[in-house]
C-alpha cells in the first residue's frame, strides 16, 4: 500500500505536466480542425465540381488512414520535405489533419438532419443559395452538429495519446515512463492515467448528451 | 428540374464559370502535387555536407523487386487481419452483453454497466491495450484484440441499445402479450430489429476498429504499422519513405474495401423500420442526403438535365 502511494506522489508532477500537454494539443488541434472542417464541408456542399471532389477525396484518404500512419508522415515525411519544424508542432499537424474529415462530416451530417421541406421552402418563398444556407438550413443544422462534434472532439482528446508514441511529452507517454519507474505499483499509476483522461471525456460526454436532449425535445 | 434543392439548374453561364473554377481548382491541386512530387525528388544535403539523393531516385526504390521484402508486408497484412478479425467478434459479443446489461431489468446491473462502460469509452484505445499488456500479461496479440475489443464493444453496445430504444413501444409489449418472458422478449423481438437498424454503425465502427490494430504497435505486435518501422530498420533507413508508401498504399486498400463493403452491406439490408411507403425514387444523393441533395455524378450541375 505504502507503495503505491508513494508511487502516485511520486508521478503526479510528471503526469500534471502531460496533463497541461494532452490539453494543449487539444485546445490547438480542437481549433485547427475545427477551421479545416468547416472548410471541407462547405466544399463538399459548393457548387463548384473541382471543389467537391477535392474535399471528397481529402475526406476518404484521410479518414481511411490509421492515425499512426499521419503521424508518422508527419514525424518521418515531412522532415524530409525539409521542415525543422518542433515535434510539438508537427503533431499538432498530424492531429488537426486527421481529425479535420471528422468535423467535416459531423457538419455535413447535421446538414443533412434538416428536413428537406425547410430548404424547399426557402427556395420557394425566393431565397437564393446564400440565404437558403444562412438563414434557414444553417441556424437548425447548427443545434444538430454540437452534439457529434463534442463527440468528434472526444475522439480527439483520446487520439492525442497517440501523439505521445513518436513525439511529445503528454500523458500517455508520461504513464509509458511512470509504469517503468514503478513496476511495483503499475495497476495504480495505470488508472490514475485513465482517471486523468476521464476527467476531460466524460465531462465533454455529458455536455453532449445534455445538448443532444435539448435538441431533441425542439423538434 | 433542378438537381440539388439548394441552387438553381444553373443556366449557361454559371456553368461556364463553373466549369472554369473547376479547371482552376484542378490545375491548383496538379501544382501542388508537382510542388510535393519536386520536393520529395530534390536530393538533400544533410548535416555533415554529404549529398543525398532524393526520395524517387532509384536508388530507394530497388528493393521493390526483393521476395523478402514483399513477404514481410504480406505477414504484417495478415497479422493486421487476424487480429482486426478476432477483435471484430470479440467486439459484437461485447457489445451485445454491454446493450443486455444497460437495459437490463435490475438497476444494480444497469449501473455497474453503465460505470464499466464509461469507464471503456472514456480512455484512450492505446492505453487500454497497453493496460491489458502490463496487468494481464495477455501477450501482445492478446492484448490488442482484448483492448480494441473492449473498446469498440463499448461503442457498438451503445449503438445497440440506441436501436432498441427507437423501436416502436408496441413491438415489446406485443411480445411481453403474447407471454414471452421479458429476456425472450429482448433476444426475439427487440435485439434482431436492433441490430439490423443498426448495422451500418457498426460497420462502420469495425472499419475503426481495422485502422486502430495499427495501435498494438505499443506491445510489438507485428502488424503493418510496426513492419514499416522493422523494414526500415531492417533494409537500411534510406528506404523509409519507400516503406512508408508501400504500408500506406496497403492500408489504404484495405480500409477503402472495408468502408466500401459497409456502405455496400448498409445500402442492403439498412433501416427498413417504418417504410412504410414503396421506395419512392431518389434521383440525387444516394445516401439519405436531405437538405443537402448532392448530385449523384461529380460533374452534377454542369450535366445537361436529362
Amino acid at each position: 500500500m505504502d507503495n503505491i502511494i508513494e508511487a502516485i506522489v511520486d508521478v503526479t508532477p510528471a503526469y500534471f505536466a502531460g496533463f497541461i500537454m494532452t490539453l494543449q494539443l487539444l485546445a490547438i488541434s480542437g481549433t485547427g480542425a475545427f477551421i479545416v472542417g468547416v472548410f471541407i464541408a462547405t466544399m463538399r456542399i459548393s457548387p463548384v465540381p473541382s471543389l467537391r471532389m477535392f474535399a471528397t477525396v481529402y475526406t476518404e484518404v484521410l479518414r481511411n488512414v490509421p492515425l499512426l500512419l499521419v503521424l508518422m508522415f508527419c514525424g518521418v515525411v515531412l522532415p524530409i520535405l525539409g521542415s525543422d519544424l518542433d515535434y510539438f508542432v508537427l503533431a499538432l499537424i498530424g492531429l488537426t489533419a486527421y481529425t479535420s474529415p471528422f468535423v467535416a462530416e459531423a457538419i455535413r451530417s447535421g446538414f443533412n438532419g434538416v428536413p428537406v421541406g425547410q430548404a424547399e421552402a426557402a427556395r420557394s418563398v425566393g431565397m437564393g443559395f446564400i440565404q437558403t444556407v444562412t438563414l434557414v438550413v444553417l441556424p437548425q443544422a447548427a443545434r444538430m452538429v454540437v452534439p457529434p462534434l463534442i463527440n468528434v472532439f472526444i475522439a480527439l482528446t483520446k487520439n492525442t495519446s497517440v501523439a505521445g508514441i513518436f513525439f511529445v511529452n503528454e500523458l500517455f507517454k508520461q504513464t509509458d515512463a511512470a509504469t517503468r519507474d514503478h513496476p511495483g505499483a503499475v495497476i495504480s499509476v495505470l488508472i490514475y492515467a485513465a482517471l486523468l483522461y476521464l476527467a476531460i471525456t466524460v465531462p465533454l460526454g455529458l455536455i453532449a448528451g445534455a445538448i443532444e436532449k435539448r435538441v431533441v425535445v425542439m423538434r | 428540374m433542378s438537381l440539388s434543392v439548394l441552387y438553381d439548374a444553373p443556366g449557361p453561364k454559371t456553368r461556364r464559370l463553373s466549369k472554369i473554377a473547376s479547371i482552376v481548382g484542378i490545375f491548383l491541386i496538379i501544382a501542388l502535387f508537382v510542388w510535393l512530387y519536386l520536393l520529395l525528388a530534390a536530393p538533400r544535403v544533410n548535416a555533415n555536407g554529404a549529398i543525398q539523393p532524393g526520395t524517387f531516385d532509384p536508388s530507394r526504390w530497388d528493393i521493390v523487386g526483393r521476395a523478402d521484402l514483399w513477404e514481410s508486408f504480406g505477414f504484417a497484412t495478415l497479422n493486421t487481419l487476424r487480429m482486426a478479425a478476432i477483435a471484430a467478434v470479440l467486439a459484437i459479443a461485447i457489445g451485445i452483453l454491454f446493450s443486455f446489461g444497460r437495459t437490463s431489468r435490475f438497476a444494480w446491473i444497469r449501473v455497474v454497466t453503465s460505470v464499466i462502460l464509461e469507464f471503456v469509452r472514456g480512455i484512450p484505445v492505446l492505453l487500454m491495450i497497453f493496460f491489458v499488456f502490463l496487468v494481464f500479461t495477455a501477450g501482445s496479440y492478446w492484448s490488442g484484440v482484448i483492448g480494441l475489443g473492449l473498446y469498440n464493444g463499448a461503442i457498438i453496445g451503445e449503438a445497440l441499445r440506441a436501436g432498441v430504444k427507437s423501436l416502436p413501444r408496441g413491438q415489446r409489449e406485443a411480445g411481453l402479450a403474447v407471454g414471452l418472458t421479458p429476456l425472450k422478449t429482448w433476444a426475439l423481438i427487440e435485439f434482431p430489429q436492433a441490430f439490423r437498424q443498426m448495422l451500418p454503425i457498426i460497420l462502420a465502427q469495425l472499419v475503426v476498429l481495422l485502422k486502430d490494430t495499427s495501435l498494438a504497435f505499443i506491445v510489438s505486435y507485428p502488424e503493418l504499422a510496426r513492419t514499416i518501422g522493422n523494414n526500415s530498420n531492417f533494409f537500411g533507413s534510406r528506404y523509409i519513405f519507400t516503406m512508408f508508401a508501400i504500408g500506406f498504399a496497403i492500408y489504404l486498400t484495405l480500409n477503402l474495401t472495408m468502408s466500401w463493403l459497409a456502405r455496400f452491406v448498409a445500402r442492403r439490408s439498412g433501416p427498413k423500420l417504418g417504410k412504410a411507403l414503396p421506395n419512392t425514387p431518389k434521383q440525387i444523393g444516394e445516401d439519405g442526403t436531405r437538405a443537402i441533395t448532392l448530385p449523384r455524378s461529380l460533374h452534377g450541375p454542369s450535366d445537361p438535365p436529362r
